[in-house]
């Protein structure tokens, strides 16, 4: 749905310092054109619990860093994301990745798409839906009021299809 | 450069370990996680600790990675136990491919989970086939980390600390200390939201 050079734009527009990254194919092909520009800086992680702790110290220390992951490592996230967004209050701001959300061709019946918005809300996280293009600067202005409020937010990207 | 784990016939404790590390710190920010958080609180507050409790056990060393990018002129020590270490090992890949020069992991090694009642964590010899503990110094190396250090008495850790702590990292120290009977939990170091905000406050460059 959106290029490398889209959503390197968009983090600049919204200032962020550091994407604190796992990627899956919607995503990944993203990392290249972020990775070159040297800014925000691409922090790759080994799994997607880590990221919100390296978000949250990135937070602590000043910077305004983005965490970009698959939902499924939404799932397997969930100790940390409730440590760093509840237990202290770090308002982070996240781009998941809704796997299957427009085609289940290549995953028939894929639970990911069950359960994706579901524990969103279960953790009580502001997303958005970004299943068409026109929505992109819906994604700057949920970020915007997400840290105005000083409330962690969500940018829910579809992905299924090219 | 590496240090061989030191062979005393007395291994040191969490309070000697954490006293020594006490001594030398100057202007680093201090993680403290589990035990070593309930040890370190004794020895005084400073505005540059993070208590790290409540926490998402073992994502200590994620969050100090986290500050010591966002920090680079600023000196990050991340005080961890075993059993946090083996809940995020993946994070000393993510660390060593970051590379922050200002971060040092140090491990508290008591082979126990010391707050739940000092059950043996699966590195510890209790649980090997082999009963050969897990050598975390050598996972830090196969990790990627360079500077790694290890000890297990007191001496050796007083007489290298301060220039492990200042030299340039990442660095990894594993501390083979002795567990502590009925430790149990650490103390409330007060509201975490509020902490954070006061660390984010002490970290803000002047204006």
């Amino acid at each position: 749905m959106f290029t490398g050079r889209e959503i390197l734009e968009l983090y600049r527009e919204m200032g962020v310092t550091h994407v604190v990254a796992l990627p899956d194919s919607t995503i990944g092909p993203w990392e290249s054109t972020i990775r070159e520009a040297g800014s925000p800086k691409l922090v790759r992680v080994c799994r997607e619990g880590e990221a919100w702790a390296i978000a949250g110290g990135l937070y602590l220390g000043g910077a305004r860093p983005v965490v970009m992951i698959q939902c499924t490592g939404l799932f397997e996230s969930g100790d940390a994301l409730r440590n760093v967004l509840f237990d202290y209050r770090i308002p982070l701001f996240s781009l998941i990745g809704y796997r299957s959300y427009l085609s289940q061709t290549a995953i028939p019946n894929d639970s990911a798409r069950t359960f994706t918005e579901p524990i969103l809300k279960a953790w009580g996280i502001d997303y958005r839906l970004i299943d068409v293009p026109d929505k992109k600067p819906e994604i700057v202005e949920h970020y915007r009021r997400c840290q105005s409020a000083g409330r962690p937010g969500c940018a829910l990207i579809a992905e299924g299809k090219g | 450069m590496p240090h061989p784990i030191a062979t005393s016939a007395e291994r040191m404790t969490l309070v000697e370990a954490l006293e020594v590390l006490h001594a030398v710190r100057r202007d680093e920010v201090v993680v403290t996680t589990m035990g070593n958080a309930r040890e370190w609180q004794k020895l005084g507050k400073n505005a540059l600790d993070l208590i790290y409790v409540p926490s998402s056990m073992g994502q200590g060393t994620s969050l100090a990675l986290g500050i010591a990018l966002a920090q680079p002129d600023r000196k990050v020590v991340v005080c961890n136990g075993d059993g946090s270490m083996l809940m995020n090992l993946g994070s000393l890949v993510t660390i060593s491919a970051q590379a922050p020069a200002n971060l040092t992991i140090v491990v508290f090694d008591n082979g126990v989970y010391e707050v739940t009642g000092a059950q043996p964590t699966a590195a510890a010899p209790a649980l090997r086939p082999n009963s050969a503990p897990v050598d975390f110094a050598a996972l830090a190396r196969a990790s990627g980390f360079t500077r790694v250090f290890a000890f297990d008495s007191v001496e050796p850790w007083r007489n290298a600390v301060a220039e492990i702590v200042r030299g340039p990292g990442p660095t990894f120290v594993q501390l083979q200390v002795e567990p502590m009977a009925d430790a149990g939990l650490p103390a409330f170091p007060g509201p975490a939201p509020d902490r954070a905000l006061a660390l984010r406050a002490a970290l803000k460059p002047a204006e």
